[in-house]
């Protein structure tokens, strides 16, 4: 390579100078322990090299400029630059194929780059301004390794998995959920019949939507009293604790602390956000979760415009990463099975993302580095849109236990009912966990075990019959195969 | 009312090789089976009354049926539950926990609702079964 570092009096000289010469490429660092690493898929411009665009995007990522400054000097500023110290190409990408050649750069970051404790901060670096830099046509963040140093700066998970559990009294199997639908357009009253018949029917937790919130049709306390009148009710029907996720998100932190106080009085044990509101405002609200031992449920809501394509924005793993250090209970996290963001190996890395205490290295999954979770809480993933009994199985093999199954087409849309359709879903669950725990293949047999439990309990059967051959072409998440038909039976 | 607390209440009553099957997977992960019983089932009564301690270096999990039989013959009309604790690190709290006895009769709970400021409303859950003392709850 002829391009080498520059050092001393030369690289400070006025001017232009290529950023693998100005310290921000380094191939042969290594890693601190302390570090934070960043792997981006870099596709540079025509011409440009790889290297070059990868320590392009460690020094705008970190302390560069586009030219020289002479007050570097008055810094350690080689602790401050970031460094580039590897770059690889990505498999199947370039000439032959339908795509640029791409290339994965990894760069380490010193820890005293960031503040302790600030999402905001961190990723004003990392995802900052460098996602407009020219000298790349594309970049996509596709993983973090965040030291334990900095780890242990966050409060993490407000309740976590094990706490809520706890909480809940809900052990050994997957929680049962459902949106509310139709999402827009319910009276609070009207509204708080679904949530009634849904938790009575069976399941754990019912849910508003992400753009429930305060609309002239239904206004927020309005909604929070007649779901808590519906949560209690159930609750003393069948001697359960019960949950719905009220959405607190607001047009300012003060409203969304004024709605998650009225929660907290009506006695509820959990409350919803939406990504939408920024990281600080997740933060805020982790940390009044916790003060106020409260759940804090966080819809996606937002994260397809930048995580979905393969060229540019960033991976959800790295979303994942972020809400666990920024403290939510729950997250939406995929499915495989209901519709589109498929992939059972990348759902897997979301999950183990989400669950471990340690990841291990996983390229199948997606997870390029070990990470160590520092004792931070689990996440419970939520595994949301187009999803029905009858694949029970193929849920708790590819998801496990440790997961929020959302049923809400699944559940309201039921022909007998919204307390059918939860009842259904629940005797579902309950048949195939034991199934399994009995050491029955549910992979194959799965089908069996639901027939079996269908031959007494008629809603299983009549869900069975409904959604028997769906095969999820859904236009979008939780829409109902049917037309919500709320009924006053009891 | 059928209490729905715990892992399977929306099957039929487990049979006891139903039940040594469960026990048999928590032995299986190294969880310790412990049973517990109850006359107050209330949501929030977390603390049923246990039968003994968990049984960490259970092997056999014909010896967990036995206590669970034993304890159905003290208390045949009490709810009696089994829970696994998982001892493991990043859990270290129960892994499974299901009813395998429950009185023949479940009044169940009235909702006692407060009115108090403005339209909300403080609400409490009361188990019928517990205006009689502990012991005379169900027949």
């Amino acid at each position: 390579m002829s391009q080498q570092q520059i050092t001393g009096e030369e690289r400070y000289k006025s001017g232009v100078i290529p950023y693998k010469k100005m310290g921000y490429w380094e191939p042969d660092y290594q890693p601190k322990e302390t570090d934070v690493i960043a792997l981006f898929r870099i596709t540079p411009q025509e011409g440009v090299d790889p290297e070059e665009a990868a320590a392009a995007v460690a020094g705008e990522s970190s302390t560069a400029t586009w030219t020289v400054v002479w007050t570097d000097r008055l810094t350690a500023c080689e602790l401050y630059r970031a460094k580039a110290y590897r770059v690889d190409p990505v498999p199947n990408t370039g000439p032959g194929t339908k795509v640029d050649k791409q290339y994965f750069a990894y760069i380490a970051y010193d820890l005293d780059l960031f503040e302790p404790g600030s999402i905001a901060n961190l990723t004003a670096s990392i995802i900052g301004n460098v996602f407009g830099f020219k000298a790349v046509k594309g970049l996509r963040l596709e993983d973090m390794r965040i030291p334990v140093a900095y780890l242990k700066t966050f409060q993490g998970p407000a309740t976590g998995v094990v706490v809520e559990r706890e909480r809940l009294d809900k052990f050994g199997r997957p929680l049962l959920g459902a949106t509310t639908k139709p999402k827009l357009g319910l009276s609070g009253r009207n509204y708080g019949r679904v949530v009634y018949e849904a938790l009575k029917g069976g399941l754990d937790f019912v849910k508003d939507d992400e753009n429930i919130n305060s609309q002239p049709f239904m206004h927020w306390r309005d909604r929070f009293l007649y779901c808590m009148e519906a949560v209690n009710r159930a609750s003393a029907a069948t001697g359960e604790v019960k949950g719905h996720y009220l959405n607190v998100t607001a047009g300012t932190m003060d409203e969304m602390i004024e709605r998650a106080e009225f929660a907290k009085a009506l006695g509820s044990v959990i409350i919803m956000i939406d990504l939408v509101i920024g990281y600080t405002a997740i933060q805020t609200m982790a940390k009044w979760a916790r003060k106020n031992d409260m759940i804090l449920h966080l819809h996606r809501a937002g994260n397809s415009t930048y995580s979905r394509q393969k060229n540019h924005g960033m991976n959800f793993r790295v979303i994942c990463k972020w809400m666990r250090m920024a403290g939510v209970d729950h997250i939406h996290a995929g499915t495989v099975v209901g519709k589109l963001e498929g992939d059972p190996l990348m759902i897997k890395g979301f999950y183990d993302t989400l669950l471990q205490t340690y990841n291990e290295k996983s390229l199948e999954h997606g997870l390029f580095f070990d990470q160590d979770w520092a004792s931070l809480n689990k996440v419970m993933p939520v595994a949301s849109g187009g999803i029905h009994a009858g694949q029970m199985h193929q849920l708790l093999t590819y998801l496990g236990e440790d997961v929020v199954l959302q049923f809400g087409g699944g559940t309201i849309g039921h022909p007998m009912g919204i307390q059918a359709g939860a009842t259904a879903n629940r005797v579902a669950l309950e048949a195939m966990v034991q199934a399994r725990n009995e050491g029955v293949d549910i992979w194959n047999e799965g089908p069996k075990v639901l027939d079996k439990a269908a031959k007494w309990c008629q809603p299983l059967q009549m869900a069975l019959e409904t959604w028997k051959d769906i095969t999820f072409n859904y236009a979008s998440t939780d829409t109902p195969d049917f037309v919500p038909t709320p009924e006053t039976t009891v | 009312m059928r209490l729905t607390q715990g892992q399977f209440s929306f099957l039929p009553d487990l049979s006891d090789d139903q039940i040594k099957a469960q026990i048999e997977y928590a032995v299986e992960n190294g969880w310790a089976v412990n049973v517990e019983f109850t006359d107050d089932p209330h949501p929030r009564n977390t603390y049923w009354e246990m039968w003994d301690l968990p049984m960490f270096d259970l092997r056999d999990p014909a010896g967990a049926l036995l206590e669970v039989n034993n304890c159905r013959k003290a208390y045949p009309n009490h709810y009696i539950r089994v829970t696994a604790f998982d001892n493991g690190r990043g859990w270290e709290t129960p892994r499974m926990s299901f009813i395998v006895n429950r009185p023949k009769e479940e009044p169940g709970f009235r909702l006692n609702r407060q009115e108090v400021d403005g339209r909300a409303i403080r609400y409490t859950i009361h188990s019928y079964a517990t205006d009689k003392p502990s012991g005379d709850r169900y027949e």
